[in-house]
């Protein structure tokens, strides 16, 4: 299936994803963040049960300390 | 647009700003000198020596809550705005209250679990309203890398999304500085283009 991730064109294996397993495949580690898919915001105890499908717009940003 | 033209139009907005620590206070001056007509500002920490690094506060500021520091400062610098403060600890149950009247808020903290604690209750409450984030500042140099990421139309994210503060790569008033007036800047661009 293939989405936009952070405006760049991305392509999984397989119908659909979760947003945990999607996270696990990039390897985006840092526990502080926001997820978004078509502009909704996902929770973080939303992650294993948010399946991301074919051709959606999915959001991701990183929060880092320091201000 | 002339400054007078802008200074008018500025005057009818309200911004909150969530945090008067290195982001704040130097987001909430660059907002004032414009004349953004009323800043609402929450923070619950008092002014340390350790904060003159790269926060807006003076050597006899030290021991007075940030927020009534900052106020005096902002109002120093321009008598025609509004400060609003609040000297308290954000969190889930109170900042739909304290930011209800605001156009914009600006995310301005330093604990990133309170960054996200911030973005997950401003989106959830309102989801149309503007929300800017600070992430990424720690350390010195490397100007190209801060910048301005649209997610979506609403939230903005300024900073390079990856320098995290830490010891070896404190926070440092140039970086932080800049951040702070890209956010500012964010919130001149919406006030004045889009809303």
């Amino acid at each position: 299936m293939k989405i936009t991730l952070n405006n760049r064109p991305e392509e999984f294996v397989g119908e659909e994803i979760s947003v945990s397993e999607m996270l696990k495949i990039k390897k985006f580690t840092y526990r502080m963040r926001l997820v978004k898919i078509n502009g909704k915001l996902i929770k973080k105890d939303e992650y294993d049960k948010t399946l991301i499908k074919d051709g959606d717009d999915v959001q991701m940003l990183y929060l880092m300390s320091g201000g | 647009m002339r400054f007078d033209d802008i200074r008018t139009r500025l005057s009818g907005y309200t911004v909150g700003i969530a945090g008067a620590g290195g982001l704040g206070s130097n987001c909430a001056v660059a907002l004032a000198r414009t004349g953004v007509g009323c800043l609402v500002i929450a923070d619950y920490d008092i002014v340390e020596a350790g904060n003159l690094n790269r926060q807006y506060f003076f050597l006899q500021q030290i021991g007075m809550k940030k927020v009534e520091a900052l106020r005096d400062n902002l109002l120093g610098i321009n008598t025609e705005i509004k400060v609003d403060i609040f000297d308290a600890e954000l969190n889930r149950d109170n900042i739909p209250g304290i930011f209800e009247k605001c156009d914009i808020i600006v995310e301005a903290f330093d604990r990133a679990d309170m960054k996200e604690m911030l973005a997950e209750t401003v989106l959830s409450t309102w989801p149309d309203r503007y929300l800017i984030l600070g992430s990424g500042l720690a350390g010195y140099g490397k100007n190209n890398e801060l910048r301005q990421r649209n997610v979506g139309a609403r939230l903005i994210v300024c900073g390079d999304e990856n320098s995290e503060t830490s010891e070896a790569h404190p926070p440092l008033a140039p970086r932080v500085g800049i951040v702070a007036n890209m956010q500012a800047n964010a919130v001149l661009e919406i006030l004045l283009n889009k809303l």
